[in-house]
């Protein structure tokens, strides 16, 4: 019996330990192949069939922050975009999962089924008719980034539900006895609710902020062909895609890498959150 | 069933019925104030010492009236024909005509505002018969104040929901609308506003996706819509599986280390995808690592196809979604697994039930049950998974039989992605988004029905 359970645990582990090289192999190449220079005199740039380098170099990086791209541009537009995108998107929820959550009224069911069917919709289909929406008010190309800040921010108030069920587990006798108290709804809303909802706050706001980090169609839609416009999805896809082989697709890797750090920090550090977020939002549905 | 579907039929003709005998009826009875409202929003509310509420319904005539003659009025009027006077060259200045676009899409607007003015006009009307209501009773109206501070308490709703279902509306149910109405005209590359007026043409963009042949869309669109189904089905079914199957292992015991498993399965989620997926697109290259080492090792002769043969790219767009998929899965089978009580599981090993039963007849049907809706939203979610595919092989490789540049992993919302962007074919991709839309809500409408969870536990709340 115990020989059979190590044996077990044995096997177990080994899968354990493949399923890990798996999927942390694609990284490790990431890294590796960011140290590889693109001076043809060093060595080759493009594609090869080694992982590791022969020499390692700090030539990519060098080129980014060199100026002979707007990397830091991109990488600024990003940051700008997160950050507004996550903090005016999770009032937007707060504020529709309150008011779903918390109050009956007329036209309520209508409002959560209607937004339901308009969800089913694919998101492409309005892409065309944003982008002239958008340039009437000059908010394409040059004005690209405050323009996606505003579509994003503007229909995310759909995207309740997580917060709706999380609101739901908070007893209602609380809500009852503050105003009974006198308290009113604002009053309950900004100094009871949110204040003991942290966790789905920080879940809310974290899943906002790493959207625009992976945003390519609509970013690459609106800014059309003003560089300076970018995200880093953006410019980095164009890297890839382009067919200058040597050299753009080792700059890709050290731009991915400068990247992926501060954004996979960040969230390792708010997991825990986003667990729960995960989870409570998977069994309500 | 069909009782209740009458019933309330019946309900919503009355309620109309309703309406208009309201507005009848406070015209008739109403003092001259009243009457007045009916043509100047507001003014009876504003005589009566509610001047806040007053002030507000005069401003949105006013602004009704300047939106119309301003912008309504050019497009409202056309919205039937789209647009008849062609752009011109006139010696060697450009005359412009009418502009098709503007006018569907101001003209969708104008429609809209009319109704929302509509409904207002209504509410105003409300307003002043109970204003009327409670003077007659003796009673006395609410402050201006108290009207102000209920949008903090007893109508906070309308406070909090104002800014978002305005931005709804504008950023995606005019949108929608708009695109719809495209289905059923010729907006495409020949017909491009401002230089080209294009104008309705009923069905026939939605014949021509059934045409089958080689002019027709039908083929390819069943084609590609049959693959739409088929990566839906292996993507959510098979990384559930494995990802639960994952999370058994790590909550297995005796295995230590639980925590490092789970940070390493998770750094996929962390890293954004057009990184990881970019760079695995490029591992997967005929020049790419795996092919390169295969060649080096002298496993094989010749690189192996993973993205330009059909089949074999489907194959790696799966397997590569695996990689995707499961931590995600991991994830939330991991904290549902350990809500199953243990003494389940102990009392099956003292019936000896081996650990396959066990699975078959206990953790099974309790996943199935709790993540039922979760299945659901994956699936719908993976239909139009547009980043996994578009960042791997943009629908490629290309396929001479298919037209619109559809190729062999190309998904519904890939092409219609395509159709946008390339080849500005705007009234089919239109099509092929109503499309998208059936099929998401078909298969929501089928499967909820289905879940275990909306059958047993209809009063859960």
């Amino acid at each position: 019996m115990k020989t059979k359970k190590k044996i077990g645990n044995a096997i177990t582990y080994i899968v354990l330990i493949i399923i890990s090289i798996i999927w942390l192999f694609p990284f490790f190449g990431l890294i590796m192949q960011s140290f590889r220079s693109y001076d043809p005199a060093v060595e080759y740039g493009g594609m090869v069939d080694y992982i590791i380098p022969k020499h390692f170099s700090l030539d990519n990086y060098r080129f980014l922050f060199s100026g002979e791209t707007n990397f830091l541009v991109w990488y600024k537009n990003t940051i700008i975009l997160a950050v507004f995108i996550s903090a005016l998107q999770t009032v937007m929820v707060l504020c529709v999962s309150y008011a779903l959550s918390r109050m009956r009224f007329k036209g309520r069911t209508f409002l959560m089924r209607f937004w339901l069917i308009l969800g089913m919709f694919p998101g492409f289909l309005t892409m065309i008719c944003l982008y002239f929406l958008l340039k009437e008010f000059g908010l394409t190309q040059s004005g690209a980034i405050p323009g996606l800040i505003l579509v994003s921010v503007a229909s995310s108030g759909m995207g309740y539900y997580v917060c709706k069920g999380f609101f739901d587990t908070i007893p209602k006798a609380l809500d009852e006895a503050a105003r009974i108290d006198g308290a009113s709804r604002a009053r309950i809303f900004l100094t009871m609710i949110i204040p003991m909802s942290k966790p789905i706050i920080i879940y809310t706001a974290l899943v906002a902020f790493m959207a625009p980090w992976c945003d390519y169609v609509f970013a690459s839609y609106i800014a059309f062909g003003h560089d300076m416009s970018y995200n880093v999805a953006v410019a980095m896809t164009r890297w890839v895609w382009t067919n200058d082989y040597q050299g753009y697709f080792t700059r890709f890797c050290a731009g991915g890498i400068l990247i992926a750090v501060p954004v996979t920090i960040l969230f390792m550090c708010l997991q825990r959150y986003y667990v729960e977020g995960v989870t409570g939002g998977a069994v309500k549905g | 069933m069909g009782k209740a579907k009458s019933q309330t039929m019946a309900e919503r003709g009355n309620a109309v019925a309703n309406v208009f005998k309201n507005i009848a009826v406070t015209f008739k009875e109403g003092d001259w104030k009243t009457r007045v409202s009916y043509l100047i929003m507001g003014f009876g509310e504003l005589l009566r010492g509610q001047w806040l509420k007053g002030i507000a319904l005069m401003l949105c005539e006013a602004g009704f009236i300047a939106y119309m003659i301003s912008v309504g009025r050019k497009y409202l009027p056309k919205i039937t024909t789209l647009g008849t006077e062609v752009t011109k060259k006139v010696s060697r200045k450009t005359v412009y005509g009418d502009n098709s676009f503007l006018i569907l899409l101001f003209g969708l607007l104008s429609i809209f505002v009319v109704l929302a003015f509509i409904v207002l006009w209504y509410v105003n009307i409300c307003e002043n018969r109970e204003e009327e209501k409670l003077l007659k009773e003796g009673k006395k109206l609410p402050t201006n104040q108290k009207v102000f501070l209920s949008l903090f308490d007893s109508n906070f709703d309308k406070t909090l929901l104002a800014i978002p279902v305005i931005g709804i509306f504008v950023f995606t149910v005019l949108p929608i609308v708009f695109m719809i109405c495209v289905a059923f005209t010729n907006y495409d590359k020949n017909h491009q506003a401002p230089t080209n007026l294009f104008t309705w043409v009923g069905f026939e963009n939605f014949k021509n996706l059934v045409t089958f042949g080689s002019s027709g869309f039908g083929t390819t669109f069943f084609k590609v819509l049959g693959w739409t189904l088929v990566w839906a089905f292996f993507a959510t079914f098979i990384d559930y599986f494995l990802g639960m199957a994952v999370a058994m292992l790590i909550n297995k015991k005796d295995i230590k280390f639980k925590k490092l498993w789970r940070t390493i399965l998770v750094v996929t989620i962390a890293v954004p995808q057009f990184v990881s997926l970019l760079y695995v697109m490029k591992m997967f290259a005929n020049d790419g690592l795996i092919n390169g080492y295969l060649l080096k090792w002298g496993w094989i002769k010749q690189a192996i196809p993973f993205w330009t043969n059909p089949m074999l790219a489907r194959i790696t767009i799966i397997v590569v979604n695996i990689w995707i998929g499961i931590p995600y899965m991991m994830l939330i089978a991991t904290g549902l697994l350990m809500n199953i009580p243990e003494d389940l599981y102990e009392s099956a090993k003292i019936d000896g039930a081996n650990g396959w039963q066990m699975f078959r007849s206990i953790t099974l049907p309790y996943m199935l049950f709790v993540t039922g809706p979760f299945l659901l939203t994956q699936f719908t979610g993976n239909l139009n998974n547009f980043n996994v595919i578009y960042l791997l092989t943009q629908g490629q490789p290309q396929s001479m039989k298919l037209v619109e540049k559809a190729g062999s992993t190309d998904l519904l919302v890939t092409w219609l992605y395509k159709m946008t962007v390339n080849n500005t074919n705007y009234r089919m991709a239109a099509v092929i988004g109503i499309m998208v839309f059936v099929v998401t809500a078909v298969v929501s409408v089928i499967v909820y029905n289905m879940l275990p969870s909306v059958k047993d536990e209809e009063g859960f709340q």
